[in-house]
């Protein structure tokens, strides 16, 4: 078995607490551990509210934020220890795709400046021919013709371009893991689907894997093959997503899918709910499970001990959950995903 | 003229009625260097008392700009051009400034969109409502402003303290909700809200919405619900209002809209809706296709139209009742 293309091992990350904020610390990510396989390429999903952690994850996949503890492995290799040529490489492996198709571009500049920069940048060709076919072809795969829209400034194509864009000018590097964090929530909604395809297509046709994170489940569920579903900074379930989506075990997920509108007027929200006051959602919970101040199926040792990942099936699907400690067949997962990756 | 038909015929089947808010053939054009683009192109609907109407539709189809025109909040380069906005029997579109003031925020409230970001960050929550209903309604006893303005933000459900907060001390969700706290406070008949539930996260849009709900129900208050979020659109509206490039091509209740969309364009939009119920396979559409300063003869929708025929490249088709409420524009079911 071949060695994993990104491995995050017990990645903490704590802001704050520092002498001069006064102690005042958030745990944005705590104990947080992953796995992506190399082949075949993948979609995994990082899913959760705001607050969950995601966004962090984000950032310290891509190397803008650095952990607390833990590490993180890109084939095999502690990403916080690269020289300067491994990290040259790093970048052109993992690349990344934004929220906001607006806030990405200069506006001072035609948008084929974001091409221009990349080849440049990473000498990714010899002459302006060679670069001319290369954006050329990035633009193929997501649908865009050059002559539509490299002469064009920002302002003058819809988002769904812009968005398109951003994807072919990571597509441009070949990476092998594209970072997306919520890549389709500022894009029209007709849109969508049409960014949502060309994810399924570079994950099918040329091989790059994905981490998906967003809020939408919808379509979490229509492409990713796995999901995380964090709460305030750690992992409430996990596996193969439409197991996940479909049989929710952990109470804050079962939460979270009952609250999708359903796009069918027969099915409406059957019982009205409330949320706790701001302090008891933004307490960082020092002991206990996080969900505690919310969860309707609370229990005593639940305030004062984490429950650790429990699997459901035995197979691809877990809960942090003392409800399922005893599951038949369930086994307490180790934190290190080590021993997962050696059992397949 | 058919849109005058159009507009008749819905007013006649409002059950006799008046409806809160008649909105006749409005007509609002961007004049840009190279022509007026055609945002609104005689959109014709009515809204009873109580209702909830969606006004969805893609990025660009004008949903709104029908909403400002119908609040005069179109801003220059756009204008009306044409149409009536009856609202409770008063032709808002021909009311002058002085008569402005009285219709805005009395008869009439925006909650717009990224609500949450248009409070005043240096102002607390108490004084921002304040403010709203002074300035409309003249000074009041302190007394009785302080309880009506807890009255509301109960009626949001937001505890009484929020009052003497700070909008940076809010999460995105109660910001949203003092927002809906000020498009009540007066009591307008009708309220429009864009897209009031975007940037929330999915439990917390729950909450809103709910109390959306819940206001709609105490305060029997009117709403246009603009949004392209199809599942918050079946758990929140009556009836949806279906907009194409400036044209409305299909008025129903909401059932129909999910259950028998009619038109072609609503059969796509339905389709391509991702759900958690089922997995389908992602239909991918382009977006606008013609120039709306240039559209072509006959049917706006004819470029995109899967099931376009020789008819539609030449004449408009007019919104037609269907079946019972059930109005829609394609030469198909003629």
């Amino acid at each position: 078995m071949s060695q994993p293309l990104l491995e995050i091992r017990n990645a903490t990350k704590i802001y704050g607490g520092g002498f001069l904020q006064g102690g005042s610390k958030v745990v944005a990510l705590e104990n947080f551990s992953l796995t992506i396989p190399e082949k075949p390429a993948t979609i995994t999903t990082i899913a959760g509210e705001s607050g969950s952690g995601k966004t962090t994850l984000a950032n310290v996949v891509l190397g803008f934020v650095t952990l607390t503890s833990g590490q993180i492995l890109f084939r095999g290799n502690d990403v916080s220890t690269l020289n300067r040529q491994q990290q040259m490489e790093y970048r052109r492996q993992v690349q990344a795709v934004f929220q906001d198709p607006y806030e990405v571009y200069n506006p001072f500049y035609r948008v084929r400046h974001i091409f221009d920069m990349v080849i440049g940048r990473f000498k990714l060709a010899r002459n302006r021919e060679e670069a001319r076919d290369l954006i050329e072809s990035a633009l193929k795969v997501v649908g865009l013709r050059g002559e539509e829209v490299l002469e064009k400034y920002p302002h003058q194509l819809s988002g769904g371009q812009r968005q398109r864009m951003m994807v072919a000018r990571a597509y441009l590097l070949k990476p092998s893991l594209i970072v997306a964090d919520e890549p389709v929530s500022m894009v029209d909604a007709s849109l969508r689907a049409m960014i949502l395809d060309i994810m399924l297509r570079l994950r099918d046709e040329h091989n790059i894997s994905f981490l998906y994170i967003t809020h939408d489940l919808s379509t979490a569920y229509q492409i990713g093959n796995q999901i995380y579903i964090l709460y305030q900074g750690a992992v409430a379930e996990r596996g193969e997503t439409s197991k996940v989506i479909e049989h929710p075990k952990h109470p804050y997920v079962q939460l979270l899918i009952d609250s999708i509108p359903v796009p069918d007027p027969r099915e409406k929200w059957d019982t009205s709910i409330s949320l706790p006051s701001e302090e008891e959602m933004r307490t960082s919970v020092n002991s206990g499970c996080r969900f505690y101040p919310r969860c309707p199926r609370r229990m005593g040792r639940c305030l004062y001990a984490q429950p650790a990942l429990y699997s459901i099936d035995g197979v691809d699907h877990e809960a942090a959950c003392f409800l399922y400690e005893s599951t038949p067949g369930s086994q307490r997962i180790a934190e290190s995903e080590t021993s997962s990756v050696t059992q397949k | 003229m058919t849109d005058q038909l159009a507009a008749t015929a819905t007013t006649l089947s409002t059950n006799g009625q008046t409806p809160v808010l008649e909105v006749k053939n409005l007509r609002v054009h961007y004049a840009t260097p190279l022509g007026d683009v055609i945002a609104v192109n005689g959109v014709s609907f009515n809204l009873k008392k109580g209702e909830t109407l969606g006004l969805v539709g893609e990025s660009g189809c004008g949903k709104t700009t029908t909403a400002m025109g119908i609040l005069r909040l179109v801003q220059p380069p756009g204008r009306i051009v044409g149409g009536q906005v009856l609202l409770n029997g008063v032709d808002v579109v021909a009311l002058k400034d002085a008569e402005l003031r009285d219709l805005r925020w009395r008869q009439a409230a925006l909650i717009p969109q990224g609500a949450m970001n248009s409070l005043n960050p240096v102002m607390k929550i108490y004084d921002q409502i304040a403010d709203g209903i002074t300035t409309h309604e003249g000074r009041q006893p302190r007394r009785v402003l302080r309880e009506r303005i807890l009255g509301l933000l109960n009626m949001v459900g937001l505890p009484g303290r929020t009052a003497d907060l700070f909008p940076h001390e809010l999460s995105g969700g109660m910001k949203q909700r003092v927002c809906i706290a000020m498009a009540i406070a007066l009591n307008p008949p009708l309220i429009v809200a864009d897209e009031p539930t975007s940037a929330l996260d999915v439990v917390v849009q729950r909450v809103v919405a709910q109390t959306l709900l819940d206001v709609k129900a105490k305060l029997g208050v009117s709403m246009i619900l603009i949004g392209h979020d199809m599942g918050l659109q079946a758990q929140l509206v009556d009836r949806i209002a279906v907009m194409y490039a400036g044209n409305i091509v299909e008025i129903a209740p909401v059932k129909n809209i999910f259950e028998e969309p009619m038109h072609p364009y609503t059969q796509l939009l339905i389709a391509s809706i991702p759900s958690i119920k089922e997995k389908k396979p992602l239909r991918v559409t382009e977006g606008l296709t013609h120039d709306l300063r240039n559209p072509p003869p006959g049917c706006i929708f004819q470029f995109r139209c899967p099931k376009v025929m020789e008819d539609c490249l030449h004449y408009v088709p007019p919104l037609r009742e269907l079946k019972p409420e059930h109005f829609v524009a394609c030469h198909l079911y003629e």
